[in-house]
């Protein structure tokens, strides 16, 4: 998946977590946390929404780098290049 | 075949558990002894009527789209659209004791107000108590536990401002007699008082045929009739559960609504060290149609709690029940759209379940017909007069809770300990919705969804 790709692939994720956020103003460098009113339990289902649609492992040392949509799909582009985009 | 993890019991927490594991793919099967689901807040058919078997109201109250509330975990963490719960706010309701009444709704600010009203001197520290239970979170500090009586009394001076506080609450979720855990005391305050009340104009059927459905069609598997009788246990593990008919399914998790003591007993777990008491506190509810709306008999209450003297006693009674206190609610009271087909009062008080227990079917009967009386006349003094409204009744007993959720003595919020942090003395076997500590409909769903999150998802 490219980079665009990827960041298609976590807003769809967020759309599904927290479907009444607006994510439509979303900046890519501030942290999810400081934009989205989003609690740890939510936090756990994006890394476990991409394992379950992108079979992505993504240990618990390195949820870090899930703060922000910048961050996060600097982290996931080369696990990911493998991985087909989802139809 | 094994199972990444089976569930015991379809009541609110084991379904919302099984979604949860259903939705990240865990091949998960719900057990459940009754031949409906739901557990105590189940409904059922009677006369042409649809009725409910526990819910007054679903606590908790926040309104679409609201944020870091307790429902609006639920409704992300299930993956819920907030209209398929379609919930009505309550109209308004009352704690009413002799010569003093307290009113509140779904705005904090009313309650507020009605409390420096009624004790003007209490008003700071009233607020002070208030301020303090907004941030307490009891599920993450399991080590301090103490009693609310005692924190409640060094805050509060006025003993009936006190009483008329503890009598919603306990009855809201009290597993204790006489007292409460403070933790236990600032959710139920939080979710009546500061969030509030609601009801699906459908009743709680409307809840349970989503949460059954999302779970079915995320292929989670469901067997009614399936009473689990045994769990099997090697090396400190839990390797299959044997149901009544002797069935034997393999799991490499049990997570168990079906209560702590309950579940022990499956273990055949004999060591009394670790015999939880079931618990005690018990109801009955009575139940009346009318030929009218409540409305039109002057009663335009959600919910009354009502207690006919200063001091509240919240305990079992010596005799089959305790009308001097109770809970009435008109599930018709609620601010729906269209007005709802049947016209209902729910009146529920303490019982004490050897006491039903020991009649016969006749005498069992009787005891129906006489409480029935007896409760409606206690409620009757705090609310216009409705007897002559009644057009039909029914009955629950704590023989009908013991059936409808397997808690022994029909013991309505569990037992009195606790399994907080979800752990047992089996690696994989793990207590979910009343007796991890969290009560009533969100509770239990909370319950279910935090206990799989924090063991079950992680491998
Ligand atoms: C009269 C009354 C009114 C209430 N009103 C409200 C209300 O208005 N609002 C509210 O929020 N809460 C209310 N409650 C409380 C609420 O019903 C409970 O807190 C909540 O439903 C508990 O859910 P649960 O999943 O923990 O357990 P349960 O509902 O008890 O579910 C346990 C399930 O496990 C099954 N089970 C037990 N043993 C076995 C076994 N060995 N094998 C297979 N299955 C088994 C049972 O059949 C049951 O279906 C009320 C309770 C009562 C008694």
């Amino acid at each position: 998946m490219t980079a665009a790709e990827i960041k298609e692939a976590v807003l769809e994720i967020l759309s599904d977590i927290a479907p009444d956020e607006d994510l439509s103003n979303l900046k890519e460098d501030v942290s999810f946390r400081e934009q989205l009113e989003m609690d740890s339990m939510d936090f756990l289902d994006i890394v476990m929404e991409l394992r379950k649609r992108y079979r992505i492992q993504i240990p618990e040392e390195e949820y870090p780098a899930l703060a922000s949509m910048k961050s996060t799909v600097e982290y996931l582009e080369p696990r990911m290049t493998e991985v087909a985009k989802k139809q | 075949m094994t199972y990444d993890a089976i569930i015991i019991g379809a009541g609110m927490s084991g379904l919302a558990a099984g979604i949860r594991l259903a939705h990240f793919e865990r091949k998960v099967c719900i057990l459940e002894r009754h031949s409906v689901i739901g557990g105590l807040n189940s409904f059922y058919r009677r006369g042409g009527r649809n009725l409910d078997v526990g819910l007054h109201a679903l606590t908790n109250y926040a309104p679409t789209g609201a944020k870091n509330r307790p429902l609006s975990r639920i409704m992300r963490q299930l993956r819920l659209a907030w209209e398929e719960f379609s919930l009505a706010p309550q109209v308004g309701s009352a704690i009413r004791f002799p010569g003093a009444e307290l009113n509140f709704t779904n705005d904090y600010k009313l309650f507020e107000s009605e409390v420096h009203r009624r004790f003007p001197r209490e008003k700071d520290n009233f607020a002070r108590l208030v301020g303090e239970l907004c941030d307490y979170d009891h599920i993450d500090q399991p080590s301090v536990r103490h009693s609310a009586k005692e924190h409640v009394a060094e805050r509060v001076k006025d003993p009936l401002l006190r009483e008329m506080l503890f009598c919603p609450l306990m009855f809201y979720g009290s597993a204790h007699e006489h007292d409460m855990d403070f933790g236990q005391f600032s959710i139920l305050f939080r979710s009546i008082f500061l969030e509030g009340l609601a009801r699906p104009f459908a009743g709680v059927r409307l809840i349970l045929k989503r949460l059954v459905d999302k779970f079915k069609n995320l292929g989670g598997e469901l067997r009614l009739r399936a009473g689990v009788s045994r769990i099997a246990v090697k090396d400190g593990a839990a390797t299959k559960v044997v149901l009544d008919d002797g069935v034997e399914l393999e799991a490499k998790n049990v997570l168990s609504s079906a209560g702590w003591p309950e579940t022990l007993r499956m273990c055949a777990e004999p060591s009394s060290e670790r015999a939880a008491d079931p618990g005690r506190l018990t109801f009955v509810e009575s139940i009346a149609i009318l030929d009218s709306p409540p409305e039109k008999l002057g009663h335009d209450k959600t919910i009354v709690f009502f207690n006919d003297s200063e001091k509240f006693h919240y305990a079992a009674p010596e005799e089959a029940a305790d009308v001097r206190s109770g809970v009435i609610c008109s599930p018709n009271n609620f601010d729906y759209d269209e007005p709802m087909p049947e016209n209902v009062l729910r009146i529920s008080t303490l019982a004490n379940y050897a006491r039903w227990a020991e009649l016969d079917e006749v005498e069992y009967r009787l005891a129906k017909l006489r409480w029935f009386d007896r409760a409606a006349a206690a409620a009757a003094r705090f609310m216009p007069e409705f007897r002559h409204a009644v057009i039909d009744t029914d009955m629950f007993t704590p023989l009908t809770i013991h059936r409808y959720t397997g808690h022994e003595g029909g013991a309505v919020y569990g037992s009195t300990q606790k399994r907080y942090d979800g752990t047992t003395h089996l690696k994989n076997l793990f207590i979910c919705g009343n007796d991890q500590g969290l009560v009533g409909i969100v509770g239990a769903i909370l319950s279910g969804i935090g206990i799989v999150n924090k063991y079950l998802l992680k491998e």
